[in-house]
């Protein structure tokens, strides 16, 4: 199956069949949207957005949730 | 009823904990019951895409009862720490933010000069800051005057558990501070959060000592006593130290006199 087009996700590669919004992405992804966060080409998305943004090729998206913690750790986001 | 205020919250816990290093998420949850803490700071990160297995850590925290405060733990620079507040107000739809920028990965402790910026432009965009700092009154009365709601030193290295380092530079701290002073990072057991308290601190915040005891939700509970017994003993107003001894028997009236 021929890939239409490479995102950059969470630091990694990642491809997709066609553009889709924000929501599509999460629920391909079998990701509650209600738990997690979400940035677009460096622009963190309210929750309302996510069924209006498009992700196209070369978009950098992180998805993040929430995780257990306290003080520091030695987490970097990349990209 | 004994409370303080941060921004528009008041709460009657003075304790607040964190949700890193339990054995077991039924272990952290024990631990929150038994230490009374109202606020819970929890971290934010990549959702691991290739394996979903993994239960959500909200799946064991009642948002109802417990006010989740989002922390930037992990953050290098000012740039990283605005986008990981930005992303948490969004992950858990609250404004506030426990600010942290580090410095130096041996000793965690922070970058005053990155987490200066990053209160500045987090305030502006209507953040509640609680920055997580050096125990140096100079840098905490600058966070106060960038608009921080609260100020956050360390006692002591993050989990080192050394308790307050500097007791002298607390008592400053707490002079100058017209915000809430709270004393994060570096309390090994309960001596060390009533130490804390008895300085003058509003709050005491930890992860590592209740995480990493032997029995959490035994330490959590003489965390939640610790801090109330160091509030009542600051509020009630210690005797002043001196030298010799003072009787506290009459002196008159001894048999055989």
């Amino acid at each position: 199956m021929a890939f239409a087009l490479t995102i950059t996700l969470n630091g990694d590669q990642f491809e997709l069949g066609q553009p889709l919004t924000v929501s599509a992405l999460l629920a391909q992804l079998e990701i509650d949207a209600r738990r997690v966060a979400v940035e677009h080409n460096l622009v963190v998305l309210k929750r309302d957005a996510f069924d209006r943004v498009i992700v196209q090729e070369g978009d950098a998206v992180e998805i993040v949730n929430f995780v257990g913690g306290g003080g520091s750790g030695y987490v970097h986001y990349r990209g | 009823m004994d409370t303080f205020t941060i921004a528009d919250k008041t709460f009657t816990s003075r304790l607040i904990v964190g949700t890193g290093k339990y054995s077991s998420p039924a272990v952290m949850v024990q631990a929150h019951q038994a230490s009374g803490a109202e606020m819970i700071t929890v971290a934010v990160r990549r959702v691991n895409i290739s394996d979903r297995s993994k239960e959500s850590l909200l799946d064991y925290i009642d948002t109802s009862k417990y006010f989740l405060l989002p922390n930037t733990a992990g953050c290098y620079s000012a740039d990283e720490a605005i986008r990981t507040a930005r992303l948490g107000r969004e992950a858990g739809l609250s404004n506030w933010v426990k600010l942290e920028v580090i410095g130096d990965e041996r000793t965690l402790f922070p970058d005053n000069t990155e987490l200066l910026e990053a209160t500045r432009v987090l305030v502006r965009e209507g953040f509640v800051v609680l920055p997580y700092t050096s125990d140096d009154p100079v840098i905490c009365r600058k966070l106060e005057d960038a608009g921080a709601a609260a100020v956050m030193p360390l006692g002591a290295p993050i989990g080192s558990g050394l308790g307050i380092q500097n007791a002298n530079n607390m008592r400053i701290i707490r002079e100058f501070s017209r915000v809430p002073l709270i004393v994060d990072a570096g309390v090994g057991t309960a001596s060390d959060a009533a130490l804390a308290m008895e300085l003058g601190a509003d709050a005491v915040l930890m992860n590592t000592a209740i995480a990493g005891a032997q029995d959490p939700v035994a330490m959590a509970d003489a965390m939640k006593l610790a801090v109330r017994a160091g509030r009542l003993a600051y509020t009630a107003g210690r005797i002043p130290r001196r030298m010799y001894a003072n009787a506290s028997s009459p002196v008159e009236g001894l048999v055989g006199q």
